[in-house]
């Protein structure tokens, strides 16, 4: 058997995520990115009904523990839960008992006690989810966490692109902005290269991670080398509160040197698509004409978070197996 | 009271000895060495085949966290611990609580060892009050009350007129100033070696630049002051170079460097444990490059202690999220089987060597007795069993804290017994010698 057909073979046994939890994409075989992928589809068309709920988790508990606010994640997942019948729990900073100082560890175990079936966790620190899935039992859902990964957004990133391209392989691909702290980055960066996309990243030196490079992608700080031909250009936020840290003059600058204009749109491939991960910093890393216009894909990046969030909830569950055996 | 060390292999590099020789032992110190001694009236400790007899080791770099953290460790069980772990002294910072200042802190922790009467304890004082960085501490205070140098360890000294300030003034007692090299705007609020690994776990970077920043102006520091200047914990390749290049221009600059340093790299921050905080340490792991740069200082002479940096934290205070973790690891315990297996046996130093490491030099830098077993010395003494399989076993540390990236780790090599001015302090149960008379 030659190389090829056992790849093949491996690849249509995936049907399930045999794994406890989502901690990040880098543990992800080519095979379970397609195969959330391809759910993500089925799951779709279940937001086009009139009734928007298929009982796939029924009786099963969701704790949505958000340590950082977050809008569109958290509500996202909580939409995706209740499509699924689940019934979920929202617990947000600031309202529990971790202002009275109450570790991480403690405040899962605690959630723990009362049998929830999966915790989706987003967290300032990296690696928090790691370290609540060798304290837990719940499946652990990684909703972000700190610098390291944010695996769904980049799933739902995917997925958009798919939906448009029909592939990944092969297309070029072009991250820009504040590629330091973004753990949207290192998640798409796994993910586009597991699956044969060639991935270009971009920022000021001050904001490209070290090794950047052993990653499998081009790096560069000529931003009109990164849009050239590219087939996706994909935009990161700069958070505001990183001038205090000097990695920058100016956002006035930033713009000047980085931003996505018009005008460097033209460099790209002529059906390019425009994506950001939210929240926009409109005229920072993206002028608000390409934002608001034709090539921007932003709101269905939005959409399509829902359904991937659906797959990736239903497929840890067990998918088809937990629904047969139920 | 005598006793009669028999048949060991004696290895005493301060006073070029390497063979088998018999070592007499009366009250409390070393009397002879020698082949064949006579036994006399002395209680005959037969040293099986293949034991090493060595002065016995010192470790300059300990956190004993008393007082005021007695939750991590104890003077009494760091003292246990370093003597399960083959040392007979160990000097121990002065970052606690209070810091190590004044006379009273000294002293007390010198009682305290006094109590536990197993290691010896050479307190290092604050290079300034409060080891904040502004006022000198009372130097002379502390050296009659019994510190051996001064260090603002866990940081560096303040500025650099500040350690030029304080390598004037301790060199006038001929006390080293021991530094911990950084520059804390570069590491900022890292966590973990800046390269590939932190990159991709998103953690937070500290450059080696950050550390040999530090070393290179201590070491012209010491240069425009003539006073010596130890570097603590060393970990980068280029910090490597500067104490090389220090030494080559006469400095009196010295370097130590912990097993974990030698041992391990940035890699056992994804894997096997993805986050363990018993990986955090600071100066962080480090990548290859600088990790074969500390081996390379090791086997070429750059080095000139191993000191372990032993760090406890209580397991609550490590089982958080990696960026609100503590620094350090415990050490006292691991450093001789991480040592014998590593440098000796991975053939890149002489066990001679070792013991200079680990023994002589401390003794050296720290102008304390020990180091040698010349008759009259005394009789404090390390056996080490160089081929005894050791498995690392966190719950079993002496230590009060289990804080150890090194657990269930299998070694070749181990302590078989510790021996303090002529007493037997420690007996490893799994050597032969644990069922015989010591």
């Amino acid at each position: 058997m030659n190389t090829t057909s056992q790849e093949l073979d491996q690849k249509q046994a995936v049907t399930a995520l045999r794994r406890k939890d989502l901690l990040g994409i880098a543990e992800l075989s080519p095979g379970e990115i397609e195969l959330v992928l391809d759910t993500a589809e089925a799951m779709k068309e279940v937001g086009t009904r009139p009734i928007k709920k298929v009982p796939a988790l029924r009786g099963k508990t969701v704790v949505n523990l958000f340590y950082e606010p977050s809008t569109r994640t958290r509500t996202s997942f909580e939409i995706a839960e209740k499509r699924l019948s689940a019934d979920t729990l929202n617990i947000a900073i600031g309202t529990s008992s971790v202002v009275k100082g109450e570790t991480l560890a403690d405040t899962a175990l605690n959630l723990e006690a009362m049998s929830p079936d999966m915790i989706v966790l987003r967290h300032a620190s990296s690696g928090a989810c790691h370290f609540l899935s060798r304290v837990c039992r719940s499946a652990i859902i990684n909703a972000g966490d700190g610098m390291h990964e944010h695996p769904t957004q980049a799933l739902l990133d995917a997925f958009t692109i798919r939906e448009r391209k029909k592939r990944l392989a092969g297309l070029k691909i072009a991250i820009i902005g504040d590629l330091l702290h973004s753990r949207v980055l290192r998640s798409n960066i796994h993910l586009l290269t597991k699956l044969g996309a060639n991935v270009w990243v971009c920022g000021p030196p001050t904001l490209i991670p070290a090794d950047i490079r052993r990653f499998g992608v081009t790096a560069t700080s000529a931003v009109e080398e990164a849009v050239h031909d590219a087939d996706v250009i994909m935009l990161l936020r700069i958070q505001l509160e990183r001038m205090e840290g000097a990695y920058f003059p100016s956002l006035r600058e930033y713009f000047r040197v980085f931003g996505m204009t018009e005008a460097r749109l033209q460099l790209a491939r002529p059906d390019v698509m425009i994506m950001h991960p939210g929240p926009m910093n409109r005229g920072v890393e993206i002028a608000s004409e390409v934002a608001d216009g034709p090539y921007s894909v932003i709101l269905d990046q939005v959409a399509n978070g829902v359904a991937v969030r659906m797959a990736v909830l239903y497929l840890l569950a067990g998918g088809a197996e937990h629904e047969e055996a139920a | 009271m005598k006793r009669l060390l028999k048949g060991g292999r004696v290895v005493d590099p301060a006073n070029g000895v390497d063979g088998v020789h018999d070592l007499l032992i009366e009250d409390g110190r070393i009397a002879r060495v020698g082949r064949d001694l006579p036994v006399e009236g002395a209680t005959v400790v037969e040293i099986p085949a293949g034991f090493v007899v060595c002065p016995g080791l010192i470790d300059m770099h300990v956190h004993l966290r008393e007082p005021g953290q007695e939750h991590k460790e104890t003077v009494a069980t760091g003292v246990a611990s370093a003597v399960a772990g083959g040392f007979t002294a160990v000097a121990c910072m002065p970052n606690t609580s209070p810091v190590n200042d004044n006379a009273n802190v000294t002293s007390l922790i010198l009682a305290r060892a006094n109590e536990a009467n197993l290691a010896r304890v050479y307190p290092i004082g604050a290079v300034s009050k409060g080891s904040k960085g502004e006022l000198l501490a009372d130097i002379a205070e502390l050296k009659q009350a019994g510190c051996v140098a001064i260090t603002d360890d866990g940081h560096p000294v303040a500025t650099a007129l500040l350690m030029r300030r304080a390598l004037e003034y301790a060199g006038m007692f001929g006390m080293p100033v021991i530094e911990h090299c950084e520059d804390p705007t570069l590491k900022g609020d890292g966590v973990a070696h800046e390269g590939f690994h932190a990159s991709s776990l998103g953690l937070r970077g500290i450059p080696g630049a950050a550390e040999a920043l530090g070393v290179e102006r201590g070491v012209l520091l010491s240069e425009l002051t003539g006073s010596a200047f130890h570097v603590a914990h060393m970990s980068a390749r280029a910090s490597m170079r500067a104490v090389r290049k220090g030494k080559e221009a006469g400095v009196r600059v010295t370097c130590e460097v912990a097993p974990h340093h030698f041992t391990l790299t940035d890699e056992a921050l994804a894997s096997p444990i993805p986050y363990d905080t018993n990986v955090k340490m600071n100066p962080p792991l480090r990548e290859a490059a600088d990790r074969d740069a500390m081996l390379a200082g090791i086997a070429d002479g750059t080095v000139d202690a191993i000191a372990t940096d032993h760090a406890p934290h209580h397991y609550d205070e490590k089982k958080v999220e990696f960026d609100r973790a503590p620094f350090g690891i415990v050490g006292l315990e691991t450093a001789v089987p991480l040592a014998l297996d590593r440098l000796v046996h991975a053939g890149l130093i002489r066990l001679p060597r070792l013991v200079e490491l680990m023994s002589a030099a401390p003794a050296r830098i720290l102008r304390v007795a020990g180091g040698s077993l010349a008759p009259g010395s005394a009789a404090d003494i390390t056996i080490l069993a160089p081929d005894l399989k050791v498995r690392i076993r966190a719950s079993q540390l002496r230590s009060r804290s289990k804080n150890t990236p090194f657990d269930g780790w299998e070694l070749r090599g181990g302590v078989a017994a510790t021996i303090v001015g002529g007493r037997t302090v420690y007996v490893n149960p799994e050597t032969v010698m644990g069922s015989g008379v010591i």
